[in-house]
């Protein structure tokens, strides 16, 4: 029986031949990732050794990757305790992977680790964050778990009870037409197959559109796996991978290239027509209430907001450049923009998209989750409406239960902002 | 027995159990005063309340999804809750699982406020409905970790085997 890449990983991590299906293995970790929550698994990690008399020690500080990106800089005491405290536990464990609030090297965990080649294909990748789906992205079979979990991790280097989860195969084919763009194919799938439509299974990428599609394209496919409820989102290696992680990630040993079998058994096809696609906007307060944004163009909107670790990479920025250069966002509208790390960040400064954007009337914020979760900054007022092109539109999710959040593409943001209504870039002028 | 206190749609994500700016409070003991707190009614009724009574809160499809917050778990759990649903979303019920909050898998399950059910090992009955429906087991990958008591005293047995610790 053919074997799906997650299988491959899988039975690799257990030093096997093959793993089916429903099995539970006890896999190695090659990356363990945590960000500010790192403060709770410190406490559940000291409280396993605390039963054992032994002093608290991880399995490898080498493999843990910690990154300060949900609050900062801290924007209460609290905050700032917890990320004091997890400095002293980095430096007295020797952990290596620790990226502190600095405009050199900081940014959102899910952008960190791609960048700096901490993610290779084959890897088995933990974060104590749901959208530790998105390096999937680069093959690797990454998932998110809890801090108790992670705090699991931390002690025995393996991630216990792992399920060997079934397969979703994605096809997707087609050229995408002008200002669709891979936020749109993820978008379309979760209202597809709905928001628990994956869940405990694995969604596999595969198709023209895919293979013709860009490293950080498949990083968005991949981050919103989970709103469908996947465990893990998966694009099959490629010749992009290696440009990636060679000319971006600056990786310069073995990148072993794994691939499904061709008979591998899958539990579902879905197949999506990428030529086909308009823009598509999720509508409160389900990531799977999707329309085609022709169903809900001329809502008035009160904040643009533009970044994360869905789509706050160089491209999401260049998209908004170019669509707001020489252009002003409507008055009346707050148009924030987050880039996901300061390596972008640097690069949107040298190529003037940034100075674009501030021109063009945006408030460009540092790099971090910002206001995606409603705890830092850019929360909305009663019933205020945001356009965004982050991952979640749960009811509170920007901070304001009376208020409502849609999700969208960087393309549909930056038009939007500049009519301070859900627009169709595709509809000239823009 | 145990008694329904508050009942649910689908897709109750982790921000409605536990709300994004609350994630600086990490410790468990701490954190189930903010359970559901822009629900009004229900954060006062589980922070006033005390009662023996086992207490169940009932709900759809996708209870839990979003975010990995293991606070969602621990906050329900301080309340000492036992969530009956139609199904969980994967890492709030693994987190659960390991921090011991009792969840019970019942897809056809359907009960009011205030009736009285009995959670047995395979089924839910529904005392006052005179009806009862079949529980789904947990995933097989989590029974284990249950009958240890929860994911810490499970990884210390697997660390003092390793480490040769009788």
């Amino acid at each position: 029986m053919g074997q799906t890449i997650v299988q491959k990983i899988l039975a690799r991590a257990t030093s096997r031949q093959s793993v089916e299906v429903g099995e539970v293995l006890e896999p190695a970790v090659d990356t363990a990732m945590s960000h500010e929550n790192a403060a709770l698994v410190m406490n559940q990690f000291q409280e396993i050794f605390a039963g054992l008399g032994r002093p608290a020690k991880v399995w490898n500080p080498n493999r843990i990757a910690i990154i300060f990106d949900h609050r900062v800089p801290a924007e209460s005491k609290k905050t700032a305790t917890n990320q004091k405290k997890i400095r002293a536990f980095v430096a007295e464990q020797g952990i290596t992977k620790f990226h502190d609030i600095r405009g050199d090297e900081g940014g959102i965990c899910h952008q960190i680790l791609p960048e700096n080649g901490y993610v290779l294909p084959g890897y088995v990748v933990v974060g104590t964050d749901s959208h530790t789906t998105t390096h999937g992205a680069l093959g690797a079979f990454a998932f998110g778990i809890g801090a108790t979990e992670m705090a699991s991790v931390w002690a025995l280097g393996n991630v216990l009870n792992v399920e060997v989860p079934d397969t979703i195969k994605v096809v997707v084919e087609g050229e995408l037409p002008k200002y669709v763009q891979p936020k749109d194919i993820i978008l379309h799938l979760i209202g597809k197959i709905s928001a628990e439509g994956a869940n405990f299974k694995v969604l596999e990428f595969h198709g023209s559109t895919i293979r013709n599609m860009s490293t950080s394209g498949r990083l968005t496919l991949c981050n919103m796996a989970v709103e469908a409820g996947a465990t893990s989102g998966i694009v099959p290696p490629d010749e992009e991978t290696i440009r990636f992680l060679r000319e971006e990630a600056g990786v310069t040993g073995d990148i072993e290239l794994i691939a499904p079998d061709e008979d591998a058994k899958y539990y579902q096809v879905v197949e999506i027509d990428a030529s086909s696609l308009v823009p598509q906007i999720a509508c409160p307060h389900t990531v799977d209430n999707v329309k085609p944004v022709t169903e809900v163009e001329g809502l008035k909107v009160d904040q643009i907001v533009i970044g994360s670790c869905t789509n706050g990479r160089l491209d999401d920025l260049e998209t908004a450049a170019n669509i707001l250069r020489g252009k002003k966002v409507a008055r009346g509208v707050r148009m924030l923009v987050f880039p996901a790390s300061y390596r972008i960040y640097q690069k949107a400064l040298e190529l003037g998209y940034v100075n674009d954007l501030v021109k063009a009337g945006a408030v460009v914020m540092n790099p971090g989750c910002g206001p995606c979760l409603g705890v830092h900054q850019g929360a909305l007022g009663d019933k205020e409406v945001a356009l965004a092109t982050t991952n979640r539109n749960f009811k509170g999710r920007m901070g304001n239960p009376e208020s409502d959040v849609y999700l969208c593409s960087p393309a549909v943001a930056a038009a939007s902002a500049i009519t301070g209504m859900i627009t169709n870039p595709q509809k000239g002028g823009f | 027995m145990a008694k329904v206190i508050y009942k649910f749609g689908d897709d109750i994500s982790t921000d409605i159990i536990y709300p994004g700016r609350y994630m600086a409070t990490v410790l468990p003991s701490e954190t189930p005063q903010f359970a559901f707190d822009d629900i009004k009614e229900l954060n006062k009724l589980l922070n006033s309340e005390k009662t023996d009574e086992t207490r169940v809160i009932l709900a759809g499809k996708n209870f839990g999804c979003g975010s990995s917050r293991e606070q969602a778990a621990s906050c329900l759990k301080g309340h000492n809750l036992t969530i009956v649903a139609r199904d969980f979303a994967r890492i709030f019920l693994q987190n659960s699982i390991n921090l011991g909050l009792r969840t019970v898998i019942c897809p056809e399950i359907e009960a009011e406020v205030g009736d009285e059910l009995e959670i047995q090992n395979d089924k839910v009955i529904n005392k006052t409905q005179g009806k009862e429906f079949p529980i789904v087991p947990l995933p097989k990958a989590r029974q284990a970790i249950v009958d240890a008591g929860g994911l810490i005293p499970y990884t210390q047995k697997i660390l003092k085997q390793r480490m040769g610790i009788e």
